[in-house]
């Protein structure tokens, strides 16, 4: 299994500066995986989780956030999936002249892009959990989803759901039980699966090349 | 909203019963709104009239709210089980009744695609617009579409996605249909919440519908061109 750390950091990212435009739910993975790389050349900053609720609100608002950063910064990476812009995100960027994450969500990227799209073809019927969802499941998806006010909805929501899926970026006994929990409230059978930071990590530890073929200020 | 808790329906008459069946059903009151449809239908009113006026409307008003943000899932949710059970108590009537047939329908989430909350809305909202709908559910394979068209034979063919990894799908079947020369036999409407008016234009869709009444009028007005389309090939033949 991958752990935390896959990555090395590299000697010659030293001066450059680098901003990740992140989606918040990814906000303090990386943070970790900054602390725990040396990555002193990264700066982080977010736009809100809950957007992925409106996704058409992403684009534009990356697209702010790259064009405020200009001048501050070498370069800019961007640490969002296509999360249900449909395409649109990736037009944004290509504009821009930014790159982001290859897959179509944090999921993808955290199991690998191409294992989790083989698995999502052959059962569709999982419902997945992050580190930062299960955190927030009560928040996000309980009360997101009003189950807490019309329980009665469940089956409208997660009725065809089998199974919910962990997929776990720590190692964390708690996270666990409580993932463990969140599948039983939701009916669903549960599996845990410790991806680690997956392809998240590699793409920020790229920052660290010299030649960065991302957007240079 | 109105608080139906001690509201006698009874007392109402029937204009004001169905302004406050808009508004239980705006409030997700499911008893509140099958108790409205049986009172309309012991007082006479057409299944169809119930349906239009009293279920439809107040759906209508329901989703112009969920557009401009007042409302969100789960009141749509709540409002929309409480039209699925009138709707339960006049479709065995609507069928003994005739009620007008506005053109029919097939509908279904697309292959590797398990969501359904807006497309069993579409379907829905469709049905009581006067649609004859076929809700073939979700997980659909481009053979499972082509058995639906074939046997049903529909004049539109809805397919929607949530997931940014299953909409291409749609072009997947729009592609076979092209390969078996039958596309234009169908009107396409494709929907769901990544995708957009350009998608459905590349993809070869004839329509976009961003929500269950939009998806209405624009299936509403393909029948129309169809059948002016129609009027006018009789005009000139005449």
């Amino acid at each position: 299994m991958p752990g935390p750390t896959p990555t090395a950091p590299r000697s010659d990212g030293a001066g450059r500066r680098t901003l990740v435009i992140a989606c918040g739910a990814l906000a303090r993975e990386i943070v970790d995986m900054i602390r725990l790389n040396g990555w002193t050349h990264l700066a982080v900053t977010c736009l809100p989780a809950i957007w992925h609720n409106t996704p058409a609100r992403i684009p534009e608002a990356v697209r702010a956030k790259i064009r405020a950063a200009r001048g501050d910064y070498d370069s800019i990476l961007v640490a969002y999936g296509d999360c249900g812009t449909g395409g649109q995100l990736g037009a944004v960027l290509a504009e821009e002249g930014v790159s982001r994450i290859e897959g179509p969500h944090c999921y993808a990227f955290y199991r690998g892009v191409a294992e989790f799209m083989r698995e999502a073809e052959d059962d569709p019927t999982c419902f997945y959990l992050t580190d930062y969802l299960v955190r927030h499941f009560e928040r996000l998806i309980v009360q997101g989803l009003g189950l807490d006010r019309h329980p009665e909805l469940l089956a409208d929501y997660f009725g065809n759901y089998t199974k919910l899926v962990y997929l776990a970026q720590t190692e964390n006994q708690e996270m666990a039980a409580r993932a463990r929990q969140a599948a039983a409230r939701l009916g669903l059978a549960y599996e845990y699966r410790l991806t680690g930071y997956g392809q998240l990590a590699g793409f920020l530890n790229e920052s660290n090349e010299a030649g960065d073929a991302s957007w240079h200020g | 909203m109105a608080d139906s808790d001690d509201l006698d329906l009874r007392s109402l008459n029937d204009q004001e019963l169905a302004q406050q069946m808009h508004d239980d059903l705006y409030d997700g009151l499911k008893e509140e709104v099958e108790e409205g449809v049986h009172i309309l239908l012991e007082r006479g009113w057409a299944p169809y009239k119930v349906l239009t006026e009293a279920l439809v409307e107040g759906m209508r008003i329901v989703g112009i709210d969920f557009r401009d943000g007042i409302l969100f899932v789960p009141e749509v949710l709540l409002a929309a089980n409480s039209m699925k059970a009138g709707m339960t108590i006049l479709r065995p009537l609507l069928a003994e009744t005739g009620a007008p047939s506005v053109g029919k329908l097939v509908i279904g989430t697309v292959k590797g695609d398990i969501h359904d909350i807006g497309k069993n809305l579409v379907s829905m909202m469709m049905e009581g617009a006067g649609f004859e709908v076929i809700n073939i559910g979700i997980n659909n394979a481009v053979e499972a579409y082509l058995e639906a068209l074939e046997e049903h034979k529909p004049d539109i063919l809805g397919m929607s996605a949530l997931l940014t990894t299953t909409m291409p799908y749609m072009k997947v079947v729009i592609d076979t249909l092209k390969e078996m020369g039958i596309r234009d036999d169908y009107v396409v409407l494709v929907g769901g919440a990544p995708l957009n008016e350009a998608f459905a234009e590349a993809i070869g869709a004839d329509a976009y519908c961003r929500d269950a009444a939009v998806a209405v009028e624009t299936a509403k007005d393909f029948m129309r061109r169809k059948h002016n389309v129609r009027g006018g090939q009789g005009t000139s033949a005449a």
